[in-house]
């Protein structure tokens, strides 16, 4: 059976509602991250004899992840400008390079991880730590949905071209990776930026 | 070897104590006897194909029901074992069950009560009547609203195999810790009790999504804010408050779980955690959710009381001001749940005022209801009695509440039966009531025939008696010193008498919920001579009577345009055009069992966490992103119905209509 | 016909239970009610305040709904029918501003209630403060008297007419300290150490226990506050100075081990500070005055 005709008009309230429906979800994602946020700011000082925020954070390995992280956006908001322009081939190579970014910011952030668990200073020593590695790996692991997602999405622009569906989908997920973006800048500032200066 | 596969699961997890093994068995032998049933009607298909599968909300919202309606059996039946033991358990005896076993029932008891029972019915509610109230054929997400569904299903059969494979938490329905921690709490019952509450939540949180941009994105053209029917008004500031709400109780639960299986210190005794942070935070969820559930009850209220007053709602823009300001307060009161932590007297007291000022709104409320049956022509119909006992129970519980704002008198009732009684108070009296008095409502909307009014009252009568029974001695108890949760307690307290009253007011509740399924059933065999064939059987005010009863696939055949509030109420004063208008095809989403699929990986996943099953988790997960993502590639996902489909369809509903 | 039946039962139903109760409560000790101490004292006239506050509310609601319930009956066809009146500006502003006024009066209350018994709060007295530090355990009470050298197990003796200041923690789950007779309760929980102050007026035995579930053995977590006139305490005081079994910290230890009702004991102790080695070996070692210190 042919898939049903759904009229421009249909589709335009269609993409009207969805976008919608994806801010609010943002919202309540928001939400969860302010929660995580009052968590860490509760127990930022519980150190329990362990270290503390300034004896393990490296500025400059930080401010990388933020950079890369940061042009991942950028690539991301040119990739949907390219959807605007129906240019599949420029979507197609500015989400690998988006991917690409992506994948590099959750490599760093798990060697991080790893170097911190092999010095000992794993989330189990302190409620500081369990509070900082639960606020940063619920970041990655919205990273590594968000890979995911471009994933299947670049497979689909690749195979299905930019149908409505599929440039409806892009549009969430440019938003999805701005508002990681946003959140990285809050736990930049406020985990990394503010423990290293002890504040 | 084998906690590798079976992780934290031996035998020893099926072997409960005998009355526990009861409850495990007959849930088993229930189970087993509806798939025999099931299968000798030959229905699977059926089911299948008409229910389970379905993205249509009405039939999302009877499986709601339904399922609710399961959950307060058990609740109830808790309830029955909870009393028993408290009227037998007094001195030399030891009542009927474990101290562990009473603990864990009521613990149950509260979760099922609140998370499948209040939140079933009212997502089922919603479901059933805010797409036709708001003149929409859908909701915003049909397959985001199915996986809700079965998210919320997941939960429920997560929590029913507690009862069967290991334990349920035996921590109280908000498990504080320390207590739920894993040093106090070794065995895997917190565990089945958070993630049931985990992957519920998670639903309810998808569905609040959902039903916030149903309602503010597919009203009918002309439905302005201020025109919407107050049911919808009370639905979009309930779902306001889980989209705020809810995500705090994912963080929170999840971190509990942190605690319990990676060895982190969130809120342990020691290590750097912090328990206080958790009843802060589980309250900064738990205060709203109250809200969650109590406003669309206000909302039925409003619309039945017009109804059967037939008249207007009195003090409309009032209304939806008190709740907005309800929906604002609920979320600077919730340290009123624990005044007695200490945080001193200047917070208890902001809190205090905060929670008092509450009444206000709520009160405005109830004299706006009061004044819509002034001046009309009250009937007085089953769905009326279930609002009078709203009022009368209503506005004592809040003569409880508002006493209990004030931090020093609530230093004398905090966690006694006291408050034990003026929670049941609001979320019977208010929630139970309210959703009652809804399903009887638009019961015929749904199934095209009205419910046995008699059968209705006497279930009302033996619920609000029951209620007075089990609850008046409740609030007695809590000022003779009598705390909650006490499996056992000294004969020279002089409490056994009280108990005994209280059990018999469960056993009167019961009786009515007896009615209620008798209700069902023998309104379900008389349905020939209480058909609706008009599509108003109650003489209504709002859209969702102008169609038949019950309601087609598509809700309405022709989009209506709406002027006024009260938009069918104005049409039927109106001299209506016959002709038959011309129809178009009608693009309704395509049924999908996917959410069974997404639904059922998020079990496996909840089962394999709880008994920290590693291969089985990954499984969960791994076939939870591939259910979605199969979903994403699906590209057809819509199907027609041709006009000349719905022409048939309207023509016979008219010709039924005519024939009335 | 069934209708009127149903009511009359309901009606009796109600009555019966209201004459049983009465009968019932004719001879009982309702504690909250019943008030043996300065703040349970004050705590009940606030209950009483509250309680008539809001049946300035509570009388028109339920007068209301009766009288228009029946005049406004469908039955009723003298009765007035006005189906589009739905909205006065008078009669809303009547039902915003008399609750807001009542909830006006009630907030001022509360503010001022909430300063004058905050449990923190030290009682005017000229008596000197007898100081007594609670312990909740798995699943029993300890009450340390650190400036008489004594301890006492699931019970409690006061001096009559004493201020007597609490200092509250636990060593096991959060539990709750509550003796009804004498005030408002307050949370003991690990690591933290919170404060209530309680005087007796009156001599006798009052009934004390948990209020917050703290697993298996909660119930058992019941103890007697007996209040008895100085001379009294003081021979008790004395007695107990005598015991042999001293609560040493090797002996709390074996204390703290978990078990369910367990019997009333009195100790005599030498050692001091065992209650601040509980509560502080839950809290944060690297935090001193110093600022950080490694383990």
């Amino acid at each position: 059976m042919s898939a049903p005709v759904v009229s421009t008009n249909a589709q335009q309230e269609r993409t009207d509602k969805t976008v919608f429906g994806f801010w609010v979800y943002l919202m309540t994602d928001l939400v969860l991250f302010a929660s995580l946020f009052a968590t860490y700011a509760v127990l930022h000082h519980n150190t329990f004899g362990g270290p503390t925020g300034a004896e393990l954070f490296s500025l400059p390995y930080v401010l990388t992840e933020t950079l890369i992280l940061l042009t991942s956006s950028f690539t991301a908001g040119l990739a949907i400008l390219a959807m605007h322009r129906a240019d599949k081939r420029q979507v197609i190579i500015w989400l690998l390079v988006t991917f690409g970014l992506g994948l590099a910011f959750l490599g760093m952030e798990l060697s991080e991880f790893s170097r911190l668990v092999a010095d000992g200073n794993s989330w189990q020593r302190s409620g500081f730590l369990s509070a900082f590695f639960t606020l940063v790996a619920t970041h990655g692991l919205h990273i590594t949905v968000g890979l995911t997602w471009m994933g299947v999405m670049i497979y689909r622009v690749m195979t299905g071209g930019l149908v409505p569906t599929t440039m409806r989908r892009l549009t969430l997920l440019s938003l999805f990776w701005h508002f990681l973006d946003l959140i990285w800048i809050f736990i930049f500032t406020i985990v990394y930026l503010f423990g290293a200066l002890q504040l | 070897m084998i906690s590798s596969i079976l992780g934290k699961l031996t035998p020893d997890a099926f072997i409960h104590d005998p009355i526990t093994m009861g409850g495990a068995l007959s849930m088993v032998v229930i189970g087993l006897g509806l798939v025999a049933f099931i299968t000798y009607l030959k229905r699977w298909g059926w089911l299948w194909r008409e229910w389970l599968t379905s993205l249509d909300p009405k039939k999302i919202g009877v499986m709601y029901v339904v399922v609710a309606v399961v959950m307060l059996l058990r609740g109830i039946a808790d309830t029955m074992l909870l009393r028993a033991q408290q009227a037998s358990s007094v001195g030399a005896s030891h009542g009927i069950i474990s101290a562990d076993s009473f603990q864990q029932i009521f613990s149950a008891h509260g979760t099922i009560m609140i998370f499948f029972v209040a939140m079933g019915l009212m997502f089922g509610l919603i479901n059933l009547v805010v797409p036709l109230q708001i003149g929409a054929r859908d909701v915003a997400f049909p397959f985001l609203n199915s996986v809700s569904f079965w998210l919320y299903i997941a939960g429920f059969l997560l929590i029913n195999v507690s009862l069967v494979i290991g334990e349920f938490s035996a921590a109280g329905w908000l498990a504080y810790p320390p207590l739920s921690e894993l040093q106090f709490s070794p065995g895997v019952g917190a565990d089945y009790w958070l993630w049931s509450l985990q992957i519920a939540g998670v639903g309810s949180l998808l569905s609040g999504i959902n039903f916030f941009t149903t309602i503010l994105k597919m009203r009918a053209p002309g439905m302005t804010l201020m025109k919407m029917p107050m049911f919808v008004w009370s639905v979009l500031c309930s779902m306001t408050l889980v989209i705020f709400a809810f995500p705090i109780l994912t963080v929170t639960l999840a971190l509990l779980y942190l605690d319990r299986s990676m060895g982190m210190h969130f809120f342990t005794a020691g290590g750097g955690g912090n328990a206080m942070m958790y009843v802060n935070l589980i309250w900064a969820w738990g205060h709203p959710e109250v809200y969650i559930l109590i406003l669309p009850a206000f909302g039925v209220f409003s619309e039945i009381v017009a109804t059967f007053s037939r008249k207007r709602l009195f003090g409309y823009t009032s209304m939806v001001v008190a709740l907005i300001a309800i929906t604002f307060l609920s979320f600077i009161v919730w340290l009123h749940h624990f005044f007695t932590m200490g945080a001193g007297a200047d917070v208890n007291a902001f809190f205090g005022i905060m929670t008092m000022v509450i009444s206000i709104p709520t009160g405005v409320k109830v004299f706006n209801w009061l004044f819509t049956m002034y001046g009309g022509r009250i009937h007085f119909t089953t769905p009326m009695y279930w609002f009078f006992g709203f009022i009368a129970t209503f506005t004592l519980g809040g003569v409880a509440g508002v006493l209990m704002g004030v931090p020093a008198i609530d230093f004398q009732v905090h966690n006694t039966l006291f408050l034990v009684a003026h929670f049941h108070t609001m979320i019977i009296g208010g929630v139970v009531f309210g959703f009652f008095a809804g399903i009887t409502y638009w019961f015929p909307k749904i199934f095209g025939y009205t419910l046995n009014e008699r059968l209705g009252r006497y279930a009302f009568w033996c619920w609000l008696v029951g209620f007075l029974l089990a609850f008046v001695p409740l609030y007695i108890l809590g000022l003779m010193g009598a705390v909650r949760r006490l499996d056992h307690y000294d004969a020279s307290m002089g409490w056994q008498g009280l108990f005994i009253v209280a059990a018999i007011g469960v056993a009167t509740i019961g009786l009515g919920i007896a009615f209620q399924v008798l209700q069902f059933v023998v309104s379900f065999f008389q349905r020939r001579h209480h058909r609706d064939l008009t599509g108003d059987p109650w003489n209504g005010r709002t859209l969702e009577w102008a169609t038949s009863s019950p309601a087609p696939v598509y809700n309405f055949a022709i989009i209506p345009q709406v002027s006024t509030r009260d938009a069918f109420w104005e049409a039927k004063q109106q001299a209506k055009s016959s002709e038959p208008p011309s129809y178009e095809d009608i693009i309704m989403p395509k049924d999908s069992p996917l959410g069974i699929f997404i639904a059922g990986f998020a079990f496996v996943f909840g089962f394999a966490a709880v008994w920290h099953i590693g291969w089985l988790a990954v499984l969960g997960l791994v076939g939870l992103m591939v259910s979605i993502v199969f979903r994403m590639s699906q590209d057809n996902t819509d199907t027609v119905i041709p006009a000349a489909e719905v022409r048939r369809i309207e023509a016979e509903s008219r010709a039924r209509r005519l024939a009335a | 016909m069934t209708r009127r039946v149903l009511a009359i039962v309901g009606i009796v139903l109600v009555l019966a239970v209201i004459a049983a109760v009465a009968v019932f409560l004719n001879g009982t000790n309702i504690a909250v009610l019943n008030p043996m101490g300065t703040i349970a004292t004050q705590e009940r006239q606030l209950i009483i305040f509250g309680t008539l506050l809001s049946v300035i509310i509570v009388v028109p609601v339920f007068a209301l709904t009766i009288g228009i319930a029946w005049h406004f009956r469908a039955g009723n066809t003298k009765a007035s029918y006005r189906p589009e009146w739905s909205n006065s500006r008078v009669y809303e502003g009547i039902w915003w501003a008399v609750p807001a006024v009542l909830i006006l009066i009630l907030s001022v209350v509360t503010w001022t209630s909430s300063h004058q018994l905050d449990p923190a709060r030290a009682l005017t007295s000229s008596v000197p403060p007898l100081k007594v530090q609670v312990i909740a355990l798995d699943w029993k009470w300890l009450f340390i008297y650190p400036e008489l050298g004594i301890a006492s197990v699931n019970y409690l003796q006061i001096p009559v007419g004493t201020p007597v200041e609490f200092q509250l923690t636990s060593d096991a789950p959060m539990n709750s300290f509550w003796i009804p007779q004498l005030g408002g309760q307050i949370y003991a929980m690990p690591g933290m150490s919170t404060q209530l102050h309680l005087m007796a007026d009156q001599v006798g035995d009052f009934h004390g226990s948990s209020a917050n579930i703290s697993g298996v053995g909660y119930a058992g977590m019941q103890f007697t506050t007996r209040a008895s006139s100085p001379a009294d305490f003081h021979d008790w005081v004395d007695s107990v100075r005598q015991s042999t079994s001293q609560l040493t910290r090797s002996q709390y230890d074996q204390l703290a081990e978990p078990s369910v009702n367990a019997p009333l004991t009195t100790y005599s102790m030498s050692q001091v500070g065992l209650y601040d080695e509980v509560m502080t070996k839950y809290m944060v070692p690297g935090m001193t005055a110093h600022g950080m210190v490694s383990p």
